[in-house]
């Protein structure tokens, strides 16, 4: 999970001990999940509810798409989503 | 204001990678929060889970983890030192904090620098309990619920300490004449995100209380968080309003007809033991319907 | 420069004033108050351009501190006693930030019995927090040493925040001429505030502060910090010698007086090491072998300079205005080190006197030194100037308790006459 960059941090600093933004995307959060969102794209009228209730960011503005690299699998979308488009599925194994 | 989804902005200042639980209502906050007081902004993040999760930098901001009960003061000296450097215009200093942070170690903190007058938008997500120690009671613990210093035992069931001395933290700021003060609840995000917009306009301190439940230590599927929070809406738990230079409206509509306190309460681990007690339900029912009247009494 | 007379918070407040602070957070408390109100003065009168944010607690005074130093401010705070106590947490915090904050600490003690008077406790238990702690024995050298502090602290090798201690009352409301530096060679000394070079909170470059560091790398970090504290000695030194460049006086992380051919050396901290000359001098008169060790900078502690200092004597005694409950005074322990590597190590006792400033006399100093011949150096910790120790001064036994007032009668009125 990117755990070894604090070493790269710790010895960068010349004084206080800082982080750069984005390294955070070495975290592949989507390994959690138990079950996954699947979108039903004919159903769905693109009204970005899902998006916007996505903590994690992992619903594509522009296309809908699932960010299963970060998908924690919470099901916040699938059952905000008002025309019931999105499905929760169980992940294999 | 907003009215739908497809009106905010698509630009994000969280990157992914975050390590909150599924379905954590603050760092949804964070992001709404972000999206409306965009880069030009330093977050200062009192301790708490938030400040855990955004470990390995996720804000694309500045983010600053404090300590437990200093953000405000933190804030100040920065309000203070940019406005000394003449530098102040140029950014947005925002706190986020927790309940615990903010009603509990943090209130003499935020009290002064409210007093103090210093520019800087408060927002407090209140879950209820000190979430980042496992689930401890906090001053805003509603009557009844089960914590871990507030277990469910022979002898005494949840919190029970009288529901009348729940810290009412928007009481608390209102009283110190702060210009903007807003109740807002994590499923009403287009609401959220237009009190964060009023409060960066204001020159001064301005704060936001958050309604956000938490999947982890309320026992409840991750799934229906979002529903919880609006259940707490619709059956009067929670009421969203704003106090704008002492003027206080309701932000969201109230239903006349409000919903039974035990459809908020059921979906709920923390509340199980009560919901087989009919009297303990009408005991909160009351609770609830006592605050609701004396908060819609208060509106101006 | 005219010669001014100032007490030790007006030469802390005006140190940091020609050092063009911009940012100041403080909370009154006795004896620093002064300080904060004199800076107050400066900014009203448009004398001093900074802001002073004035905070409901020392807590959030230093937190103000830590705020305004993280977006580049040059950064000054003023407390003591239980004021530095409800700051504890917020001092291991700004020195793990590495912000380069000047406090003024007009020593004091700690409650309870309630004491507004001068020791060393306050700093002395916060002595392991990362800050640089240097004592001040006379109120020009709270000047010299507050101001030269923020060049100190600023130093891109150091990067650390620094206390400038100094007795409370003794020195904070005892006026002495004093020699000030002008604004001009103020200003060719000193770097322009807010340019600092360290890490800031900046959108431009947003980075990520005080967020976690695991165990296997958290000695790593240690290590960096508490390399730069060690090695500000020599930084601070420099920063000293460019000072007496100007002004002539040259501050030096000790001094010593008449070490070279006494048999018995006195070692301590802060203004009793004033006293402690004028003792050395009486007893020089009548014969004695005896001078002193004054550490001015106790964080970092200057363990080479003191053990050449030290190395002829035959006794040393360290002179603590505090203690380490249980153990000694929080200064010998250090001096011990020192010792400990010299072939022939002397006697070293430990002499507890003046807490909760109760007044350090010549005669005071003139007993240690009685005391530091006689000794045998089996028993370390000694309290010559307390009542009850073996070593120190009998209770007058004529002063009796008036009798209890009996319940329900009018003694309390005032019923015996």
């Amino acid at each position: 999970m990117g755990m070894e960059k604090y070493e790269a941090y710790v010895r960068r600093a010349k004084s206080s001990l800082t982080y750069d933004p984005g390294w955070s995307r070495d975290n592949h959060t989507g390994g959690w999940r138990a079950e996954r969102p699947v979108v039903d794209h004919d159903r769905c009228t693109n009204c970005l509810i899902c998006w916007l209730y996505c903590p994690d960011e992992s619903i594509d503005h522009d296309t809908i798409e699932i960010n299963y690299t970060y998908c924690k699998g919470c099901g916040l979308c699938a059952a905000e989503c008002p025309v019931d488009a999105i499905s929760m599925e169980r992940e294999a194994g | 204001m907003v009215m739908k989804p497809k009106q905010v902005t698509c630009t994000e200042h969280l990157n992914p990678g975050n390590l909150a639980c599924a379905a954590c209502t603050e760092v949804l906050g964070f992001r709404h929060a972000l999206k409306v007081l965009g880069p030009n902004t330093i977050a200062i993040n009192g301790t708490g889970c938030l400040a855990v999760v955004m470990q390995m930098g996720v804000p694309k901001v500045p983010h600053f983890h404090v300590l437990f009960e200093n953000a405000p003061a933190v804030i100040s000296g920065i309000d203070d030192a940019l406005k000394a450097m003449g530098k102040r215009d140029e950014v947005n200093l925002l706190v986020v904090a927790g309940d615990g942070g903010t009603a509990d170690i943090g209130l003499s903190a935020l009290s002064g620098a409210i007093e103090r007058n210093q520019d800087f938008i408060y927002i407090c997500f209140d879950n209820e309990s000190y979430m980042n120690t496992g689930g401890q009671r906090s001053g805003t613990t509603p009557f009844g619920a089960r914590t871990s210093t507030t277990p469910v035992g022979r002898a005494v069931q949840g919190e029970d300490r009288l529901p009348e001395l729940r810290k009412d933290l928007m009481a608390i700021i209102a009283a110190h004449n702060i210009p903007y003060a807003a109740s807002t609840s994590i499923a009403y995000p287009l609401d959220f995100m237009e009190r964060v917009r009023k409060a960066s306009t204001v020159r001064g301190p301005s704060y936001i209380h958050c309604h956000s439940p938490c999947p982890t230590g309320w026992s409840i599927e991750s799934s229906r968080t979002v529903e919880v929070a609006r259940l707490a809406v619709e059956t009067g738990a929670v009421v969203l309003y704003e106090i704008e230079n002492g003027e206080r409206r309701l932000t969201q509509k109230i239903k006349k007809k409000r919903k039974p306190i035990r459809e908020y309460l059921a979906p709920q681990g923390r509340f199980r033991h009560l919901l087989d007690d009919p009297e303990a339900i009408e005991h909160l029912q009351q609770v609830v319907d006592r605050g609701f009247a004396a908060t819609l009494a208060s509106m101006s | 420069m005219k010669t001014e007379f100032w007490n030790g918070n007006m030469a802390a407040a005006r140190a940091a004033q020609r050092a063009r602070v911009q940012s100041i957070a403080a909370y009154p408390i006795t004896p620093q108050t002064h300080t904060v109100e004199y800076l107050a003065k400066f900014v009203a009168d448009g004398e001093l351009h900074a802001r002073l944010t004035k905070v409901e607690s020392e807590h959030s005074a230093l937190s103000a501190c830590v705020g305004a130093s993280s977006v580049g401010a040059r950064t000054f705070t003023a407390s003591c006693s239980q004021g530095i106590a409800l700051m504890s947490e917020v001092l291991f915090f700004a020195a793990g930030l590495r912000l380069p904050i000047v406090m003024a600490v007009s020593n004091r003690t700690l409650s309870v019995p309630v004491n507004i008077w001068s020791d060393h406790q306050d700093t002395l238990v916060n002595r392991d927090t990362g800050w640089i702690q240097l004592y001040a024995a006379s109120v020009q050298e709270v000047y010299d040493l507050v101001f030269t502090a923020f060049k100190i602290a600023e130093n891109a090798d150091v990067l650390l925040p620094v206390i400038v201690a100094y007795d409370g009352f003794i020195l904070s409301h005892a006026s002495e001429p004093i020699v000030p530096i002008s604004q001009e060679e103020a200003d060719a000394f000193m770097p322009p505030p807010g340019q600092g070079t360290w890490p800031i909170l900046d959108p431009d470059n947003p980075q990520q502060f005080g967020e976690v560091l695991f165990p296997e790398w958290y000695p790593d970090f240690e290590y960096k910090k508490h390399q730069a504290l060690v090695g500000s000695l020599g930084i601070a030194a420099q920063v000293w010698r460019e000072f007496g460049a100007i002004t002539g006086r040259t501050l030096t992380p000790i001094d010593t007086w008449f070490c070279e051919d006494a048999e018995l050396l006195f070692v301590g901290i802060g203004s009793m090491m004033q006293t402690t000359r004028a003792a050395v001098l009486g007893l020089r008169a009548r014969g004695a072998k005896v001078g002193l060790v004054n550490i001015r900078s106790f964080r970092p502690f200057p363990e080479q300079e003191l053990r050449q200092a030290l190395a002829g004597a035959e006794r040393v005694v360290v002179l603590d205005r505090d203690i380490g409950y249980g153990t000694t005074g929080m200064v010998y322990p250090d001096v011990l080190r020192a010792l400990y590597a010299l072939p022939q190590r002397p006697i070293a006792l430990n002499m507890i006197i003046g807490t909760g400033g109760k007044e350090i006399t010549p005669q005071t100093i003139e007993r240690c030194f009685e005391l530091g011949l006689e000794a045998s150096g089996e028993r370390t910790v000694l309290w010559p100037d307390a009542r009850g120790p073996e070593e120190g001064i009998p209770y007058d036994e004529s002063i009796q308790l008036p009798p209890a007032p009996q319940p329900g009668g009018c003694a309390l009125n005032g019923g015996a006459g």
